[in-house]
């Protein structure tokens, strides 16, 4: 059990920079996920801290103890990698073992080790078998077991779940998340699927070429994205954005996207109240715009007159796909809702739930509006 | 019919040879054609004076000629038939003449040899086992299978091991191409070509007033302040300066192929072996070999049938004296110099069971590999 901490970590591979100043310090017994985009550096830095890597710059600390130039086999670390990586050539019994027999540890231990590890993911009964005979759920669930005997300060998952079909992988989600609260170690997790992140986290590191994004709990990543990347990123179907200008009018604002105009609430008008007269873009979640017939009482709503140009019913829900002048944007609103393609009808967006990025900060990733 | 095509006359001529009695007719006539054409060309390859140019010319087109004229007629007899026989028919029509060819010049031989191998020296009188006792008792054909033990040991293990050893290392290395073809490159040279190369360098010219020594490792014990030696004429050790040939030769090999095994190791693997603990050398004996563990036996077995019948560099390098025979050595001896073709074919049969239980397991392997 340990903390981890990136300090100032810089990667190069040549003139790529995987890594780009990383700072992240994760408590004991933490669940971080880091979740990007394919290409983000999220592996990276997991193999930074196993061992697998060396870091062009900065440190890596276990603990207390900077481990840059400890070997992998003196870190105390246990890995899940992406293809499970089990040795095909040894039982799954020898398999969970391997670690331990190679760290000495006496043969009734191991064996104790071994069995309980199984029993907790219920594969007590393939510990005979090779890795070839088992399902893929059954491999993950070894390599799971793998490093849960060595009882390490830190377990490192490498995108554990991508090989496994829908259903299990929400099913060993679950799992995972309670293996967490069993064993009370520090748990790093790379994926690139945001709802795992969710789920799973304690808190998520969102990477993006290399860089972090924002580092914070799941409920805050939703509810105040830090910019425009980490806004799009998390959330299913993606926020919706809006180039728009803000208009004051008054004593009021409004942000006009030139097809349309929504009046920002009285108690927000400060916070945004210095960006009069500018450009800045507007991002509201599909979740966030209703059906005014079903639309939650007590909101601020601001209608918007616009046109059905796709449908997709999800049984609990319905995904529109809008089109507003020259702006498509997608809403999810009630399974109530009987709208046709075509139709023009007006729905309305739950002004208490929106965001404003500023274009002037960062060309390429705006940071919001705080 | 108005709208019936007007036949041409071509047409006509093939309309009646696919049907009917013109059909049978071109059976036959085709068949007889051909056997023609082949034994003609037989007649004239053995009897022509023509210039030496044309025959080998006439040579190679009745040779590959006929191969593939044989096949097409053959083939083309078979599909007249119906579907039911083509299907049973055919796989004889493609396998049939290797198969053929495969007994006449292996099956056969062995047979002769297994007979000639009772017999005596001319291969008139049946002598019982009398050249077995010989194989296996003789002085010298028990100095051969010494030696043929060291071949198989010494020489596969460096050989393996070497390969193994570059193969891994040279995975490390930014010029591991370049390093490999080096090693690679002795493959291309025959075994006699090798063994005139490694004359030079074990050359000794003896002692004496003017003369100079032009070996290469003698150059090298000279230089160091040592003194010339005659390497190929020390036994027992130099069996070792000729499977040092060998390891030369087929070092190459092993590399080649234990490299695209080790490459086909997922990475994913060792680091998870280095993450769970594991330093290189445990990863290495612990993971790699074992992954690698069919692949490393092919190359081996491989290398050991090869050092089972090894002859070439024994030969040119010392003519088996000096305490170097091996066992084709002495079946060449037997067989040519002594003019003894009983003793020459029991040491013939030994080699080949000698060999024949690594050959089996050597073609499991390959089929475990789906190699075949």
């Amino acid at each position: 059990m340990a903390s981890v901490t990136y300090d100032h970590v810089w990667k190069k591979f040549g003139d790529f920079v995987a890594l780009n100043d990383l700072n992240i310090h994760i408590e004991d017994k933490e669940f971080l996920v880091l979740v990007g985009p394919s290409g983000c550096g999220k592996t990276t830095a997991l193999r930074c801290l196993a061992g697998l890597e060396e870091v062009t710059d900065g440190q890596v600390k276990i603990g207390d103890r900077v481990v840059n130039d400890v070997p992998p086999k003196d870190r105390d670390i246990a890995m899940v990698f992406q293809s499970y990586a089990l040795y095909p050539h040894m039982t799954v019994f020898d398999n969970m073992a391997f670690g331990l027999k190679l760290r000495k540890v006496p043969k009734q231990e191991i064996q104790r080790r071994v069995e309980e590890a199984a029993a907790i993911l219920g594969i007590e009964h393939l510990l005979k078998r090779k890795p070839r005979e088992l399902s893929g759920g059954q491999r993950q669930r070894v390599a799971v077991g793998r490093a849960i005997v060595r009882e390490p300060k830190v377990f490192l998952f490498d995108e554990p779940l991508s090989n496994l079909d829908a259903k299990l992988r929400v099913q060993t989600r679950a799992e995972i998340s309670k293996l967490h609260q069993r064993l009370q170690t520090t748990f790093i997790y790379v994926t690139h699927d945001q709802v795992e992140a969710m789920t799973m986290a304690t808190r998520i590191a969102v990477m993006n070429k290399g860089i972090l994004q924002q580092l914070d709990t799941p409920q805050n990543l939703y509810d105040k994205p830090a910019n425009l990347f980490v806004a799009g990123f998390i959330g299913s179907p993606s926020m919706n954005f809006f180039p728009a200008h803000l208009r004051k009018d008054g004593n009021d604002l409004f942000v006009d996207t030139g097809d349309f105009a929504v009046k920002i609430p009285e108690d927000r008008v400060k916070t945004y109240a210095p960006f009069a007269g500018r450009e800045v873009i507007f991002g509201i979640r599909p979740e966030d715009i209703h059906n005014p017939q079903f639309a939650p009482p007590g909101i601020h709503a601001a209608s918007v007159e616009c046109k059905v140009d796709v449908t997709e019913l999800m049984g609990n829900e319905i995904f529109l796909y809008m089109v507003s002048g020259k702006h498509n944007f997608v809403a999810r609103v009630d399974p109530r809702t009987r709208f046709h393609i075509g139709d023009k009808v007006q729905l309305v967006f739950n002004m208490d739930n929106f965001h404003l990025f500023d274009p002037a900060s960062d060309r390429e990733n705006p940071v919001a509006i705080r | 019919m108005q709208n019936q095509p007007r036949l041409s006359a071509g047409d006509q001529i093939l309309n009646w040879l696919t049907t009917g009695v013109g059909r049978l007719l071109a059976s036959i006539f085709v068949p007889l054609v051909t056997f023609l054409v082949l034994w003609r060309g037989f007649i004239f390859l053995r009897d022509s004076n023509a210039p030496q140019f044309i025959i080998v010319v006439v040579a190679i087109v009745w040779g590959v000629g006929g191969v593939a004229l044989l096949y097409g007629v053959s083939n083309w007899l078979v599909e007249k038939l119906s579907g039911e026989w083509v299907r049973r028919l055919q796989p004889f029509i493609f396998i049939g003449p290797a198969i053929a060819i495969l007994f006449w010049y292996l099956f056969l031989p062995t047979i002769r040899t297994l007979i000639l191998s009772f017999q005596d020296g001319l291969g008139r009188n049946f002598v019982g086992i009398e050249n077995y006792i010989f194989a296996f008792t003789d002085r010298v054909m028990l100095e051969a299978f010494r030696n043929n033990l060291l071949w198989m040991v010494l020489g596969t293990g460096f050989s393996v091991g070497l390969g193994l050893l570059i193969a891994v290392l040279a995975d490390r290395t930014p010029f591991e191409k370049v390093y490999k073809a080096i090693i690679f490159m002795p493959m291309a040279i025959s075994f006699v070509g090798a063994g005139v190369i490694w004359k030079f360098v074990y050359a000794y010219r003896g002692e004496g007033v003017g003369i100079q020594e032009i070996g290469l490792l003698n150059a090298i014990v000279i230089g160091l302040g040592g003194k010339a030696q005659p390497w190929l004429l020390l036994p027992p050790i130099n069996n070792l300066f000729l499977i040092v040939i060998m390891v030369w030769l087929q070092t190459g090999y092993a590399m080649v192929i234990l490299s695209s095994a080790i490459k086909g190791i997922p990475s994913e693997l060792l680091e998870a072996a280095r993450v769970d603990g594991a330093n290189e050398f445990q990863v290495f004996f612990q993971i790699m070999v074992p992954t690698i563990q069919s692949t490393l036996l092919t190359v081996t077995t491989t290398i050991v049938i090869f050092s089972l019948k090894l002859f070439d560099i024994v030969r040119v390098m010392t003519g088996g004296n000096y305490g170097t025979n091996v066992i084709a050595n002495e079946f060449y001896l037997q067989q040519f110099t002594y003019n003894h073709s009983g003793r020459a074919s029991a040491i013939a049969i030994v080699l080949l069971i000698a060999v024949i239980p690594v050959m089996i397991y050597n073609l499991r392997q390959f089929r475990k590999r789906r190699a075949f």
